[in-house]
């Protein structure tokens, strides 16, 4: 244990400033998955790697000399065909049975795309260097990588745009109608399948910006996508679905407390406590859903 | 029932002729001497495990192109049985089983990696099957008392150490302050422990002793302390993922340290996917180009550089070079014994004692190669932005002046 963290005021605003800007990132691959889980019923486990094929997209660009910030707009389009793809093959057979099947389902994808990644790019490390400078604050104490900046902001833009095309357009008033009772969207003239397709394509471009930001800020592999699977996953757990605020607080939360983590238990900690407090959590729901049904007795 | 009993033993004496005649043909057939690998061809060592591949691939068309290799007045050519391990230790552990009771294969080359060499190695073992590995450099493996295992590589604890006995020395012999950051995999913590042992020797003080986890892609909160603690070398550790990872945020952050030591610099293509952020790493490595060691199969590092290049298209890596250097080894030990008995030939490699373009090669009853230290080279880049790793220790082989203490980030 080590509580540096405490004892010097810059390091705690350089860690809480480190995880928010981390947060915001993990809140849009998470918006993803609430998205899906309400509308669909699904629990993608195929998150993450959904994410890292996004930053190899950007990764491509940057070795044909195309800067890998446009990532952030071709990744996106790209990954919206690959999720249509993936609903047509598997999703659609999966989508009206039991949680169970769905999960088993994803597993699948999610280890067919780390081979498939694995054997198509190989298995080095990699990264997009997107050349940004870096940003210090507070005489020199405090260090931001823009690109860190950057994606935090490109983040906030995409979850603005989708909450706008969620409350505007045709299709996004039919994704949340499908959302509230999809027997009830479908006798209204809802096309399901459509907004099924179209909520799984959309996660997965959000994966794909998500993606294309992970490569610019940090390092991408094919086997590195369970970590974001589970991070979402536990975001959308605190959050609960369709509660976007709640998304974003929690995974700024998230971000906040992974960096705390790192600089008190260390880095070596850091995923643990994330697993360590998604049990936590997940015990403290059960707890609170047993204490309520005693009472309705 | 007696006919019945004639019948069975008559059987069972014919199969196991044949089995045996089998295991004895396999082995050596006709004028072959098959060796049995078994490498990661897919999964997370695909890379490093191609490498090795291609290594063992060209050692073996060189040696068979040079005369191949004379046991008793006849001459062999030698063979591999490859297997893809799939990265996966478990597998690598059957696929030894497989090659050795299966194929009847007596003599094993390595596989890649620490972890899937510790996996094969009880298997050779308990056959005493004689095996020449040159990807497991864990101290682990060294301890555990085997005897048909024989690395041609130095053990990691030795990895770094020369980059601590640099500094101390650059420092006029006084201890200095390190900070270090390890993955926590058997390949990276044996690292750290040579580094404690190489602290303790030169009374030097560790300040920052962080581990990072496996699936390790952002350390930040280790180099604020860097940033806070200001130590005189900061020592990394943890794959590509690691030495990737630690220049991008070092760069980001603008971190001065007047040292820094890093593994697998090469593996990761520092240079290439960092260009001029990575300038002044320093990177412990096996084997460079530009060692004068020679032999008489490869000459030297530059010119099997430029063969290998010509044959698969890449500047080998050290991870080629050292799998290279194992059949030399057998080569040689095969001519020494002048048998195939495996009992003479394990001998016959404990005995080895020889140079290769890689580096000397001489066991120590561990099987680990004692004769080899390990070379740390800078990368150094020119006014043009284009970078290359030059050998800056141990002065011996050095081919460039070492730059310390690196500039600052706002001197750059």
């Amino acid at each position: 244990m080590d509580f540096m963290v405490f004892q010097y005021p810059m390091i705690t605003v350089q860690a809480c400033l480190d995880g928010i800007l981390l947060g915001i990132l993990f809140a849009l691959i998470a918006y993803g998955m609430a998205l899906q889980w309400g509308v669909m019923n699904i629990i993608n486990i195929a998150q993450g790697d959904l994410v890292i094929l996004g930053g190899y997209i950007a990764y491509f660009m940057y070795l044909y000399g195309i800067h890998p910030a446009w990532g952030v707009i071709v990744s996106p389009i790209i990954m919206y065909f690959v999720g249509i793809g993936i609903y047509k093959l598997v999703i659609n057979k999966v989508v009206d049975r039991d949680l169970f099947i769905s999960i088993l389902a994803t597993f699948g994808i999610s280890i067919l795309f780390m081979q498939l990644m694995n054997f198509a790019f190989g298995a080095d490390v990699v990264l997009a260097n997107s050349g940004y400078g870096t940003t210090f604050l507070f005489d020199n104490n405090v260090v931001l990588p823009n690109s860190k900046i950057f994606s935090a902001f490109v983040s906030i833009v995409f979850a603005i745009c989708l909450v706008i095309y969620m409350k505007k357009s045709k299709l996004g008033r039919a994704i949340r109608a499908t959302a509230q009772n999809a027997r009830a969207a479908k006798i209204l003239g809802v096309d399901t399948e459509k907004v099924y397709a179209a909520t799984f394509g959309i996660n997965a471009a959000l994966c794909g910006v998500a993606g294309a930001l992970i490569s610019i800020t940090f390092t991408i592999h094919p086997y590195m996508g369970l970590p974001y699977t589970i991070r979402s996953f536990m975001i959308v757990i605190v959050a609960g679905l369709g509660n976007l605020p709640g998304v974003a607080l929690s995974g700024m939360g998230l971000g906040v407390f992974e960096e705390f983590a790192d600089y008190i238990l260390g880095t070596e900690f850091r995923i643990g406590s994330v697993f360590l407090l998604l049990v936590l959590i997940l015990v403290y729901r059960r707890f609170k859903l047993s204490k309520k049904r005693e009472y309705l007795k | 029932m007696k006919i019945k009993n004639i019948i069975i033993t008559f059987f069972s004496a014919i199969a196991l002729l044949l089995s045996t005649s089998v295991v004895s043909f396999a082995k050596v057939v006709g004028d072959k001497i098959v060796l049995g690998a078994a490498v990661s061809l897919t999964g997370k060592y695909s890379s490093n495990g191609v490498h090795t591949q291609n290594g063992y691939n060209m050692a073996v068309d060189r040696i068979n192109s040079m005369g191949g290799i004379k046991v008793g007045g006849k001459t062999y050519k030698f063979e591999i049985i490859y297997y893809d391990d799939e990265s996966n230790p478990k597998r690598a552990a059957q696929l030894a089983e497989r090659l050795i009771s299966q194929d009847g294969v007596e003599f094993m080359l390595g596989p890649y990696s620490s972890g899937l060499t510790k996996a094969m190695a009880p298997v050779t073992e308990k056959y005493g099957v004689p095996m020449v590995e040159a990807n497991g450099a864990s101290r682990s493996l060294f301890t555990k008392g085997y005897k048909y295992l024989f690395a041609v590589l130095a053990p990691a604890n030795l990895y770094l150490d020369v980059a601590i006995r640099t500094a101390v020395e650059l420092n006029g012999g006084k201890g200095v302050k390190i900070a270090q950051a390890f993955e926590q995999d058997a390949f990276s913590q044996d690292v750290r422990l040579g580094i404690l042992d190489a602290a303790k020797d030169t009374g030097s003080e560790i300040i920052i002793d962080d581990k990072l986890p496996k699936e390790l892609n952002d350390m930040a909160a280790t180099l604020v302390k860097v940033k806070q603690m200001k130590p005189d070398v900061l020592v990394v550790s943890g794959h590509t993922k690691g030495a990737l990872t630690a220049i991008r945020q070092i760069s980001e952050m603008k971190v001065d340290v007047p040292m820094l030591a890093m593994t697998h610099c090469d593996a990761a293509k520092l240079s290439k996917q960092h260009g001029k952020n990575s300038q002044y790493a320093l990177c412990a490595s096996q084997w460079h180009k530009t060692l004068t060691y020679k032999d008489k199969w490869f000459k030297d590092g530059m010119t099997y550089d430029a063969d290998f290049t010509k044959m698969f298209g890449y500047a080998p890596p050290y991870q080629a070079a050292e799998s290279s250097a194992a059949l030399l080894v057998f080569k040689d030990a095969f001519e020494r014994a002048n048998s195939f008995d495996q009992k003479k030939v394990r001998d016959a490699l404990a005995a080895t004692d020889m140079q290769t373009f890689y580096g000397n090669i001489k066991f120590a009853p561990g099987g680990q190669n004692v004769s080899k230290p390990m070379v740390l080279f800078q990368v150094m880049c020119d006014s043009s932005g284009k970078c290359e790793n030059k050998v800056v220790a141990p002065l011996k082989w050095a081919s460039a002046k070492l730059i310390h203490p690196i500039p600052k980030w706002s001197e750059r």
